[in-house]
């Protein structure tokens, strides 16, 4: 039994720990990966150990510095399938062990938003979250010839990092407007490296960026080949002409949204926030939830960003303690909001996916299904997915959630709060089977009394 | 709402909506209320086994006129006859299966016994530890997340008023008939009949009744999509195992293991301690299924009174209420004992005989 178990070992989770670790609590931490570092600080694999420091490799090292030379026991590479809380005490099911703590921190980060159009699952078509780890883990380019779409500050930090590696980018295609990141730029105003990162990034890829415009469609046989753009209005609706882009390559998204599985499994109450970026944990300022014992940081609390994640983390821990401090994070607050606004979906977005776009990926379910299925009367997320099968599929929703809700949203005219979730329901992975049971003593089934005849 | 229905059935799962056709069909004009949306109770998230080997002795001819009921429906509700064997791995099992097979057999069901070299003619990818089984060519199985939608389409096309998202919290009585409401707003009607799956206790309450009801909390667990592995629904002499294969891969396992919760506090919650025993038996009947992986494990609520027959009929003494639930194996009886129902408000003689919810409940036993 430990004081603190932590889920996540990305910044804010191993600073969580870590902070636990200096208040004297027994801590372990789990990850489903093989080392510390979570997606932004995400370790490289053993094949490029000896390839040149980045700052994030660099961030990534100190952290895991840390946490080795902490009194913090960690478990990797151990997915963890169902959170439940007996009497005061924490069970977290990993694998086929169980095991304990008094208190839980969940900092499981966030995923991507992928707004779904026409090809958008052609093979070559990544996210951009997604390409973030192949340059951090495998330092791969994504092709010779890549198109970076979406929006928010990834576009950027994903341009420049092809780039770095050696890959060409045809191309930025951002919706949001020079004027919107001008009025994010002037929010970090106060935070001058910051500013310049962020002025550095913008300029160097002035002249490829294409403003205020949206990919319509991907085009290939069996491939990635070309890139349908058009721009977008203030709403993010295509207007105007098409153009066309080749590619060999897209990388594409629109912002993260919290990981909220585990928090919501765990029972906490959550809430819709379009400036954190979807529904979040109800939570005070040091990440305690609804529930004794259950404390969330990082961005499965609201996309805050790396920035701001470490001293979430040390929040989350110190508010174990009642009387725990407070680290101020105003500024990274501020800063994280602003990143995170720029891929707030407007209305528009939705005219981008087309009706006979699958939604759904892992089910193949359309626009026009779920249309359907709500105009016909099923209104809850369970309803829809009870009748469609959207969000059935190995990911668990997990990629269709946001738009099946905005698709409802349109047709209803609820709001996000109203539409609600699906239930939630472990294993938070696919498991296999075999994984998360022993092999079974036949005479050892427990075997409840037979049903009545 | 200012008029009076002829009848408002509260809840719409399986049994509420097939007595409201019924009741339609007969000439009144119902209206079903839901909590939620239509059939996402007990009736959408159930694990959809038609299977006569598990129905009760007492219940089988309602079972065998259920099962035709979905025949009927069809490929709308993902209807599949596929066959269904139960097995038994030892000598105490077997002993078991042959008692109760024998007397669901006469009760009526196509059940036969098959030796092991049958099964495995039957189901190539079972263990072969299997001491005896039985068959039954009527066994299969419906798409239980397909109720609502199914349902939902009934009703509109049958001109049925429907009220989703009302949480019925009061109901009152007077010269008219049930005055129905949830917050500030007010159904009326002339009669009443009260078809809430899990919550049926809580809303007979409301009514002053008080029923000896209690919630089982049923586990049930799909699986990604996988070649194909077994044909037919495969149970277990205990009534511990259920298991089908649908079209798309995906493998239901099911078989009753209680999780946690009650339906006053939300959708319930599994239970690790009998999810994972669940799941162990399932591979050791199915060994290649250890390789699969179980996308997600849930739970519903499944209403019984002691004795573990159906409550169907009059409420207590009072004038034109109802009720209809605790009808165990009720996915594949309720389309049928719900018309039932319906006949007996309509004032017809019901086909076979409906379960007095009066009666004094013994222990498993039927008055
Ligand atoms: C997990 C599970 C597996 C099962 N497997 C099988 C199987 O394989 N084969 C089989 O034959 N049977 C099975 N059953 C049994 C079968 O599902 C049920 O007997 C049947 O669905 C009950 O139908 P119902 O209409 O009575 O209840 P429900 O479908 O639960 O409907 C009740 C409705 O009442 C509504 N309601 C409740 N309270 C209120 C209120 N205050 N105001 C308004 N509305 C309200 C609810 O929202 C709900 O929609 C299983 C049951 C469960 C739970």
């Amino acid at each position: 039994m430990y004081d603190v178990i932590v889920i996540g070992a990305g910044p804010a989770g191993v600073n969580a720990a870590i902070e636990a670790d200096n208040l004297g609590y027994s801590v372990l931490i789990i990850d489903e990966q093989g080392s510390a570092g979570g997606q932004v600080w995400r370790n490289k694999s053993s094949s490029i150990i000896d390839a040149p420091k980045t700052e994030t490799s660099i961030k990534g090292n100190a952290l895991r510095d840390a946490l080795m030379s902490s009194n913090v026991s960690v478990k990797y590479e151990a997915r963890v399938w169902h959170i439940e809380k007996c009497d005061t005490i924490w069970n977290i099911h990993i694998e086929n062990d169980v095991l304990t703590s008094k208190n839980l921190i969940i900092a499981t980060g966030a995923y991507e938003r992928i707004i779904p159009i026409p090809g958008w699952t052609l093979p070559g078509v990544i996210g951009l979250a997604g390409a973030t780890a192949l340059f951090k883990e495998h330092m791969m380019v994504p092709g010779h010839k890549t198109v970076v779409a979406g929006s928010g500050p990834l576009l950027f930090y994903v341009a420049n990092e092809i780039e770095r590696l050696g890959g060409t980018v045809e191309a930025i295609v951002s919706l949001n407007s020079r004027f919107d990141w001008l009025k994010s730029l002037l929010i970090m105003i106060t935070q001058p490296i910051l500013l310049w990162q962020g002025f550095k990034w913008v300029t160097a890829f002035y002249k490829k960026t294409i403003w205020q415009s949206a990919p319509i469609k991907f085009e290939g046989a069996d491939h990635i080949e070309l890139v349908k753009i058009k721009k977008v209005d203030d709403d993010w609706k295509p207007i105007g002409k098409e153009q066309i882009l080749e590619a060999d390559s897209v990388c594409y998204g629109q912002g993260l949204i919290p990981a909220i599985e585990a928090s919501r499994l765990a029972g906490a109450e959550h809430h819709y926030d379009e400036t954190l970026g979807g529904w979040v944990p109800t939570i005070d300022d040091m990440g305690r939830t609804s529930i004794e014992g259950l404390f969330v940081c990082g961005d499965n609390a609201g996309i805050l960003g790396a920035l701001a994640a470490p001293i979430r983390g040390k929040n989350a821990a110190q508010a174990i303690n009642k009387n725990g401090v407070v680290y101020d994070i105003g500024k990274f607050e501020r800063f994280g909001k602003a990143m995170t606004a720029l891929s707030i979906p407007r209305a528009g977005l939705l005219n981008l996916i087309d009706t006979d776009t699958d939604v759904c990926r892992c089910e193949g379910v359309t626009r026009k299904e779920i249309e359907h299925e709500i105009i016909t009367g099923a209104q809850s997320p369970n309803a829809i997915k009870s009748g469609t099968r959207c969000g059935m599929g190995p990911c668990g929703g997990r990629f269709c959630a946001d738009a099946q809700a905005m698709i409802n949203e349109h047709v209803t005219g609820k709001t996000r709060e109203d539409i609600g979730l699906p239930t939630a329901r472990p294993p938070l992975r696919p498991m296999p089977m075999d994984q998360i049971t022993e092999e079974l003593n036949y005479d050892d089934l427990p075997i409840p009394g037979v049903s009545p005849l | 709402m200012t008029n009076t229905y002829d009848i408002a059935i509260i809840g719409g799962g399986i049994m509420g909506c097939g007595a409201a056709l019924r009741i339609k069909e007969g000439g009144m004009d119902p209206v079903v209320i839901d909590q939620g949306d239509i059939g996402q109770g007990a009736s959408g998230v159930n694990a959809g086994t038609l299977s006569m080997q598990i129905k009760r002795v007492k219940l089988m001819p309602y079972a065998i006129k259920g099962h035709h009921e979905w025949q009927l429906m069809g490929e709308k509700v993902g209807f599949k006859k596929t066959g269904g064997l139960t097995l038994a791995f030892n000598d105490r099992e077997a002993e078991l299966l042959q008692e109760r097979m024998t007397m669901k057999r006469d009760a009526g069901a196509d059940i036969t016994f098959v030796n092991p070299k049958k099964v495995e003619e039957i189901e190539p990818h079972l263990a072969k530890k299997i001491v005896a089984a039985s068959f039954c060519p009527d066994d299969g199985y419906a798409n239980s997340s397909l109720s609502g939608q199914y349902y939902r389409g009934r009703l509109t096309d049958e001109n049925i008023d429907t009220i989703e998202r009302f949480q019925v919290s009061e109901i009152n009585i007077n010269s008219n008939g049930y005055e129905i409401s949830s917050g500030d707003q007010v159904i009326k009607a002339t009669r009443i009949l009260i078809a809430c799956g899990g919550l049926t206790k809580h809303v007979a309450a409301m009514l002053g009744e008080d029923l000896p009801i209690r919630a089982r909390i049923n586990t049930v667990s799909v699986t990604e999509r996988a070649p194909r592995i077994m044909n037919g629904v495969i149970g277990h002499a205990t009534g511990l195992l259920t298991m089908k294969q649908k079209d798309n891969g995906t493998v239901l396992i099911g078989g009753g293991w209680q999780g946690k919760g009650t339906p006053e506090e939300g959708r319930g919650a599994i239970n690790p301690e009998t999810l994972l025993p669940n799941l162990q038996l399932a591979q050791f009947a199915v060994p290649t299924l250890s390789k699969v992986r179980v996308v997600r494990s849930w739970t519903g609520f499944e209403a019984n009174v002691p004795d573990f027959y159906p409550l169907a009929g009059r409420l207590g003494e009072k004038d034109n209420a109802y009720i209809l639930g605790c009808v165990r194996g009720g996915y594949t009886i309720g389309p049928y004992i719900s018309k039932l129902m319906g006949d007996l408000i309509l004032g017809r003689e019901p086909e076979m005989p409906l379960f007095d919810p009066n009666r004094v409940f013994n222990e498993d036993k039927l008055i």
